[in-house]
């Protein structure tokens, strides 16, 4: 049986008459970069909340390696970065980090947190002072400071620049690399596309689809057949199995369930069609469609 | 000894930060001592006795050090709090007590430098002269003391808002002092009102501490050591509700 990091089973939570979580069952495990993705107020969030002790379920049961979440010595196994939190603007950036290092019991030297997260340049400067991405980097040194075994990162990358999103990525692949598990909450799809060992979707609480990337594409059956055709886009639209049509600058981008089927029908139809292509559909068209179906 | 070098460094920074805050670190030390010299030592409006000298001396040291607990707490905390921070430490593996315990020893702190430039001045002054007992006693019933207006604050940050914070504690400690009557003597018939007051106890205990006290101390002390449980308890009730 593979060891579970953080697992949530049938846990539901309410706040007031708000139905947060609604018997949800999650885990984490051992070494994978794990993507939980959902529209907002889908409980993203809070799940990751219940799995770091900071709410009490309902019902259901929350386990933190094993361990009461509220542990310490589980706690100590874990970084974070919150998807807003302030810290004290007075502190320099070291000073933050050397804080945060002293909770954990063998935390990374400073110079290789910095130069984890690009952090060097910003070490003797006071926090309030920073731009906001440069805040996130910092939380993101925060969160990886002490060594921990398994990292919630709550949508590290809102706000940061290209360059800045690319240290991250890195950043968490370096991470992994070294056995790290990291739970990744994003409303950047390509991010999960790209970094993710497993998705969980969420949608009003409960987990909707579960899988690799692969599994989670494979949901959606159509694919995108792209080509440069004298053909009329109102005239393609009514061919069955064609589902939508649209005209990006010279080429047509038709949405289709059986893309062999109907590029025999446009080679018959035109044979000047050229710069031909295939895309089979991405996470983007798999989240919306999930999401789409569970709204139903 | 992850724990003491835990409790360590977050005492040690929370020091750092709080001196370093441009509204609090500086004005909280310096100000008592500035008003104390302008309105207890140049603006000496009728002849005074050394009685007298002491009894200001030592209200404008008890207003100096309500200062720190009742902003230290009430904002620092109420800011951290809307803004997550304490979320966040909550969710980070810093024992439970650091937090507290770290604004305690920065609020003490700062009630001792308040107490040392008060009295720096008030020597410098002429106006006072106490004994090395005398001097101690004073230092040490004031920083105990101000741990009653940190309970105090305490619960002000752990309801207000960041935004509301400074005026809610405002709202407090203004008039605190001026119905406590240390500083501006009230009639007889506000006894009954400055009995309330947390910060009249202190003065009480404090001119005991110089020699000056006139009546039991013991009654003042349990006000404060209650003032300090009640709040601090509920306070705390109150930030560890999660949800």
């Amino acid at each position: 049986m593979t060891a579970r990091l953080a697992e949530l089973s049938s846990v539901s939570k309410r706040f007031g008459v708000v139905i947060a979580l609604d018997t949800l069952s999650l885990d984490v495990r051992p070494g994978e970069l794990l993507a939980v993705l959902g529209p907002n107020g889908a409980g993203k969030s809070t799940a990751i909340g219940l799995m770091l002790g900071l709410h009490a379920p309902n019902s259901g049961t929350v386990r933190l390696f094993g361990d009461d979440p509220t542990s310490i010595e589980a706690r100590r196994r874990v970084g974070v970065m919150m998807q807003e939190s302030w810290l004290a603007p007075e502190l320099m950036v070291r000073e933050h980090i050397q804080l945060v290092s002293s909770y954990y019991r063998s935390p990374l030297p400073l110079s290789e947190v910095m130069a984890l997260t690009r952090t060097q340049s910003l070490a003797d400067r006071p926090f309030g002072k920073l731009s906001g991405g440069q805040k996130r980097l910092v939380q993101f040194a925060l969160a990886l400071c002490g060594r921990p075994e398994m990292i919630f990162l709550d949508e590290p990358t809102t706000g940061l620049d290209v360059d800045a999103r690319g240290t991250v990525w890195e950043t968490m692949r370096r991470l992994r690399g070294r056995g790290t598990s990291i739970v990744l909450t994003t409303h950047y799809l390509e991010e999960a596309e790209i970094l993710a060992d497993r998705v969980a979707v969420l949608m009003k609480g409960r987990l909707i689809a579960s899988g690799t990337v692969d599994q989670i594409r494979s949901v959606v059956d159509r694919k995108q057949v792209i080509c440069t055709t004298r053909l009329q886009p109102e005239d393609l639209a009514l061919w069955p199995g064609v589902e939508s049509v649209s005209r990006h600058d010279t080429r047509l981008h038709l949405t289709v369930r059986n893309a062999e089927r109907t590029v025999r029908q446009l080679l018959a139809a035109d044979d000047q069609l050229c710069d031909l292509e295939v895309v089979r559909a991405g996470l983007t068209e798999a989240f919306t469609e999930l999401t789409q179906e569970a709204a139903r | 000894m992850t724990l003491w070098r835990a409790l360590f460094t977050e005492t040690k920074y929370e020091c750092i930060r709080a001196l370093r805050a441009p509204a609090f670190g500086v004005p909280m030390i310096v100000l008592p001592a500035a008003l104390y010299l302008f309105f207890g030592v140049v603006l000496q409006l009728s002849n005074r006795t050394p009685q007298i000298d002491i009894a200001i001396f030592a209200g404008f040291a008890v207003m100096g050090v309500m200062g720190p607990g009742l902003f230290g707490f009430g904002v620092f905390v109420a800011v951290e709090r809307e803004q997550g921070l304490l979320k966040l430490k909550r969710a980070l593996p810093m024992p439970p007590s650091a937090y507290i315990l770290a604004k305690m020893f920065m609020t003490a702190l700062v009630a001792l430098l308040v107490t040392m430039i008060v009295s720096a001045a008030a020597f410098a002054a002429g106006k006072v002269s106490l004994t090395a007992g005398q001097w101690a006693a004073f230092g040490a019933t004031l920083v105990g003391g101000a741990l009653a207006f940190s309970a105090i604050g305490l619960l002000i940050g752990s309801r207000a808002g960041g935004r509301s914070a400074p005026a809610f504690v405002n709202l407090i400690y203004l008039p605190m002092i001026y119905l406590s009557g240390f500083l501006i003597p009230l009639p007889k018939s506000f006894d009954s009102v400055t009995r309330l007051s947390p910060a009249y106890h202190l003065d009480r205990l404090a001119l005991h501490a110089v020699g000056l006290g006139g009546d039991a101390p013991m009654p003042h002390v349990i006000v404060l050591a209650g003032v300090t449980l009640g709040f601090g308890a509920l306070a705390i009730r109150r930030l560890a509700r999660s949800d």
